[in-house]
C-alpha cells in the first residue's frame, strides 16, 4: 500500500498535492491522529521530523511539517496544517512524538502566535517575553515605538504555561514553573567565552551536578526570515553567509539550489564542481576551527594555534578566488560569481599535501592526550535520541546514525566522487570530535578526486535580471559543516519570496544540551557544548 | 607654562602612513588650546603611553567578526605584537569593549551593563558593519542600528567582516587617540555611584 493510500485510510479528510515531495493537507482537528500514525505505523514510519515551518497565508495561519523516513531510502513527506482563527490559533503538539518539535513549536509560537495544545512549555524562544506582536505575521506592526530598544534586562521568566484541552474541547491554560521550588539555578552566558557565542543557559544544579538546563536563545536573533520577504531573490543570498558563517558556502549553495529548482535552471558543470570543492574546503576550515575551539575550551591553547595555522591556508584560497576571507558571497543563482583564481589548483594541492601530516600532529598533540580523552568521554547521546532530536551532521554520526545528506540525497558533484560516511559508535563527545577529524580526511579525498578534473566551460547559467519564481513551494537540503541545512521557499509569483525558512542544524543541536548534560558536572557543560559545536547566529537566524 | 604636543607617535606605524590624520590634528589643536601645566601634562603623557601599549580587550563577539578577531589572536596576525593580546572575559579587567557583530534588542541591556562595568578610562570600538550601523540587518524589527545608539563609540571599523589588518588599523587609531587624551580631569572621570544605581535600580539594594 502506498503512503498516499495509507494516509487517506487513516485520515479520510486529507487531501493531496503531488510534487517532488508529496504534500498532505490535513484539517487541524485530525492532525494529532495522523501524526501518531506517521510515527508509529510500521508502514509509514516517518521517524525524523526534518523541518517545521510556521506560515501565514493571510486568511489562515498554519504550519508546514517535513518528515523523513530513514528506513525507506529517506523518502520525504510534507504535511500542511492550517487554522482559520487568527485571534486564538491552536494546533495539537507533536513534541511528545518527535522531541525536536519542542523548540521548533516554540519558534512558531514566537513568530506567529500559534499555540500548541499539550506542549509542556509554551514560552517565546527568540524574542523577549514583553515583545508586542508576532513579527512574521503579514499584518505585523513594525512601528519601533511599540517595541523600542529596551533599557532594562529581561526579567527571568520562571512561569510557563501549557494549553490543555478537556474532553469537551475547551482549551485552558495550565500554569507551571520552569524550575522546581528549591532548585539552585546558575546563569551561564550570554557573554561567556566558552558558549561559542551569545548563548545563555540557566542551569539547575544539585551540588556540582547538572539537574536541568533551560536554553535561553535569541541574543543574536536578527529576523533574517522576515527581512527576506521584503527583498528580491538575488538580494537574500547574502544572509546565508552570515547565519552559520562557518558553513557559508554550503548554506548559500542550498539557497541557490532551491531557487534553481524552482526556476528549473540547469547549472553548468564547471560551476557544479567548483561549488562542491568550495563546500569541502569550507568543511575543512570549519572542522579545523571546531578542533581549535574544543581544545581551547578545555584549556589547551596550543592546539588552537595549530588549527588556525592550517585554516589560514584555506582562507587564502577563498580570498584569492572569492575576494574575502569570510562571508565570501560566492554562489549566485545559476552558478558562481567569479571564475577560479589561476593559483587555485596549486594552492589546493599544497593544502592536500600537508594535511595528512598535520592531522597526525593534531592527534599527537590533543586527541591522544589522557586529559582530553577523559574529559571528552561525556555527554552520551544514543542513536534513538539522535534520530528523535534530528541531530544530523558530525554529532549525529558520532552516535552511529547514518545521516549524511551527500549520500542520502546526492546533489552537486557528490554522486561522482568516492568518499566514506564517517560513522562512530562512541555516542559521546569524543566520538563527535573524532568524526570531525576523520571528515577532514574525507573532504581531502573528495578534493583530490576533483582538483584535476574541473571541467572547462561557463561558470554560471543565463539568469534574468529580475528573478521571479512560479507560484509554489520548494524544500532543499545540503550537508553543511554541522549537519543538514534546509531551505524552504514559498512563492506567490512576485519578485519577492512570500516566505523563506532556514532549517538550521545548530537549532536541533542546542535542543539536546539538556539531555546530554543531565547528571554531568557543571564543567562538562562546556565540553559537551564544544563537541556539539553549535554556531549561535545559525540557531537564532 | 604649558606642554604642547607636536606629533602623535605610536610604535607600530608612522603618522604619514595613516590615511586620516585630520581628526587627530584637530584633537591635538584642541588639547594645545586649552593647555595643561607641565607636571600634569608630562604625567598624562606617561600614563597614556602605558595605557596605549597595553590595551586589553573585553571579548564581546556575537557573530562573524568574532571569528576574524580569533584570527587576530592566532599566530599569523598575532595581536600580542601591539599589546592587545590579553583578551579578558571579565569587564573588570578590560580597557575597551570591541563590539563584534550585530546587537539585537534582547542583547542591548546586557551590552550596556558590560560597558557600565568596565573600569575608567574605557573605550568602545564598533567593529564591522552591524556594530557600525546595523549593516545588512538594518531594516530588521529587532536589530539596534549601530551601537552608537546605546554607547559612546571611539573608533568605527567598517567591513563585513573587517579583515584582520583593518582591525589592527582601528586598534592603532585607538592607540593614537589615547596618546592625546587628558587623563587627569579628562577621561578618568569617575562615574558617580548614584548615577550607576539610577541606571540599574535592581542592583541598588541597600543604597
Amino acid at each position: 500500500m502506498s503512503v498516499k493510500d495509507k494516509i487517506s485510510k487513516i485520515c479520510p479528510s486529507a487531501t493531496f498535492e503531488e510534487g517532488d515531495i508529496l504534500l498532505v493537507n490535513v484539517p487541524a482537528k485530525d492532525w494529532r491522529a495522523l501524526a501518531e500514525a506517521l510515527k508509529h505505523d510500521p508502514e509509514l514510519n516517518f521517524d525524523v521530523l526534518t523541518a517545521v515551518v510556521g506560515m501565514d497565508w493571510k486568511e489562515t495561519l498554519g504550519v508546514m511539517y517535513y518528515f523523513t523516513a530513514t528506513s525507506r531510502n529517506w523518502e520525504m513527506l510534507s504535511v500542511k496544517v492550517a487554522v482559520a482563527d487568527r485571534e486564538n490559533p491552536y494546533i495539537h503538539t507533536i513534541s511528545d512524538l518527535w522531541k525536536v518539535a519542542n523548540f521548533q513549536e516554540r519558534e512558531v509560537y514566537d513568530f506567529y502566535g500559534i499555540k500548541f495544545i499539550n506542549h509542556p512549555d509554551m514560552r517565546r524562544f527568540f524574542l523577549r517575553n514583553d515583545w508586542k506582536g508576532y513579527p512574521l505575521r503579514k499584518d505585523y506592526d513594525k512601528d519601533p515605538k511599540l517595541n523600542p530598544i529596551p533599557e532594562n534586562d529581561e526579567k527571568n521568566e520562571d512561569n510557563t504555561v501549557s494549553y490543555v484541552e478537556d474532553p469537551n474541547g475547551v482549551i485552558k491554560p495550565i500554569p507551571s514553573k520552569v524550575f522546581e521550588m528549591h532548585d539552585y539555578v546558575m546563569n551561564i552566558g550570554p557573554q561567556h567565552p566558552s558558549t561559542h557565542g551569545v548563548m545563555r543557559f540557566r542551569v539547575a544544579l544539585n551540588g556540582e551536578e547538572v539537574k536541568k538546563i533551560d536554553v535561553v536563545s535569541g541574543y543574536i536573533h536578527r529576523g533574517i526570515e522576515k527581512l527576506c520577504e521584503e527583498l528580491g531573490y538575488p538580494q537574500i543570498l547574502h544572509f546565508t553567509d552570515r547565519m552559520d558563517y562557518m558553513s557559508a558556502h554550503q548554506n548559500r549553495h542550498c539557497l541557490c539550489m532551491c531557487i534553481e529548482k524552482a526556476l528549473g535552471l540547469q547549472v553548468p558543470d564547471r560551476a557544479v564542481v567548483i561549488r562542491t570543492m568550495m563546500d569541502e574546503l569550507m568543511r575543512i576550515s570549519s572542522h579545523l576551527l571546531a578542533f581549535g575551539c574544543t581544545a581551547m575550551d578545555m584549556g589547551a591553547t596550543t592546539a588552537f594555534f595549530y588549527g588556525f595555522r592550517e585554516r589560514e591556508m584555506v582562507l587564502d584560497i577563498f580570498e584569492k578566488t572569492c575576494g574575502a576571507r569570510m562571508s565570501m558571497n560566492y554562489n549566485v543563482i545559476g552558478g558562481v560569481i567569479a571564475d577560479l583564481h589561476p593559483d587555485f589548483v596549486k594552492d589546493v594541492k599544497a593544502l592536500l599535501a600537508i594535511m595528512p601530516e598535520r592531522l597526525k600532529e593534531y592527534h599527537t598533540v590533543f586527541s591522544g592526550n589522557l586529559i582530553a580523552k577523559n574529559r571528552l568521554h561525556v555527554g552520551h547521546l544514543s542513536k534513538e535520541d539522535a534520530i528523535n532530536y534530528c541531530i544530523t551532521g558530525p554529532s549525529g554520526r558520532g552516535s552511529n546514525w547514518s545521516c549524511d545528506c551527500r549520500k542520502k540525497h546526492p546533489y552537486a558533484a557528490y554522486d561522482r566522487v568516492e568518499f566514506d560516511e564517517v560513522l562512530l559508535d562512541g555516542c559521546d563527545s569524543y566520538a563527535r570530535y573524532m568524526v570531525r577529524m576523520k571528515e577532514i580526511e574525507q573532504s581531502c579525498r573528495i578534493l583530490e578526486q576533483l582538483v584535476d578534473r574541473i571541467p572547462e566551460g561557463d561558470i554560471r547559467a543565463q539568469v534574468p535580471k529580475i528573478v521571479k519564481l512560479p507560484v509554489g513551494h520548494w524544500y532543499t537540503q545540503v550537508e553543511a559543516s554541522r549537519g543538514t541545512f534546509g531551505v524552504y521557499i514559498e512563492s506567490d509569483g512576485s519578485k519577492n519570496p512570500y516566505r523563506v525558512h532556514f532549517q538550521s542544524p545548530c537549532f536541533n543541536l542546542v535542543g539536546v544540551m539538556d539531555l546530554c548534560c543531565k547528571g554531568h558536572m557543571i564543567a562538562d557543560v562546556i565540553t559537551i557544548g564544544a563537541a556539539l559545536d553549535f554556531v549561535i547566529p545559525d540557531i537564532d537566524r | 607654562m604649558a606642554v604642547t604636543i607636536d606629533d602623535v607617535k605610536i610604535k607600530s606605524m608612522k603618522t604619514e602612513d595613516f590615511k586620516d590624520n585630520e581628526y587627530i590634528e584637530k584633537l591635538v589643536e584642541e588639547l594645545n588650546a586649552t593647555g595643561a601645566n607641565v607636571a600634569v601634562g608630562k604625567l598624562d603623557q606617561l600614563i597614556n603611553w602605558g595605557i596605549a601599549n597595553s590595551l586589553w580587550p573585553l571579548c564581546f563577539g556575537t557573530s562573524c567578526c568574532a571569528i576574524e578577531f580569533m584570527c587576530l589572536g592566532a599566530a599569523r596576525y598575532d595581536m600580542a605584537r601591539f599589546g592587545f593580546e590579553v583578551a579578558r572575559n571579565s569587564p573588570r579587567q578590560a580597557d575597551y569593549i570591541m563590539v563584534q557583530g550585530t546587537i539585537v534588542h534582547k542583547m542591548a541591556p546586557a551590552l550596556v551593563r558590560l560597558y557600565d562595568q568596565l573600569a575608567e578610562p574605557k573605550y568602545v570600538i564598533a567593529c564591522g558593519g552591524c556594530a557600525v550601523s546595523g549593516g545588512p540587518f538594518k531594516k530588521s524589527y529587532c536589530v539596534v542600528d549601530g551601537v552608537d545608539k546605546i554607547l559612546p563609540v571611539d573608533v568605527y571599523i567598517p567591513g563585513c567582516p573587517p579583515r584582520p589588518e583593518a582591525m589592527f588599523y582601528g586598534l592603532m587609531q585607538l592607540q593614537r587617540k589615547i596618546k592625546i587624551q587628558k587623563f587627569f580631569g579628562g577621561v578618568n572621570r569617575k562615574e558617580k555611584i548614584k548615577d550607576f544605581f539610577r541606571k540599574h535600580p535592581e542592583d541598588a539594594g541597600e543604597y
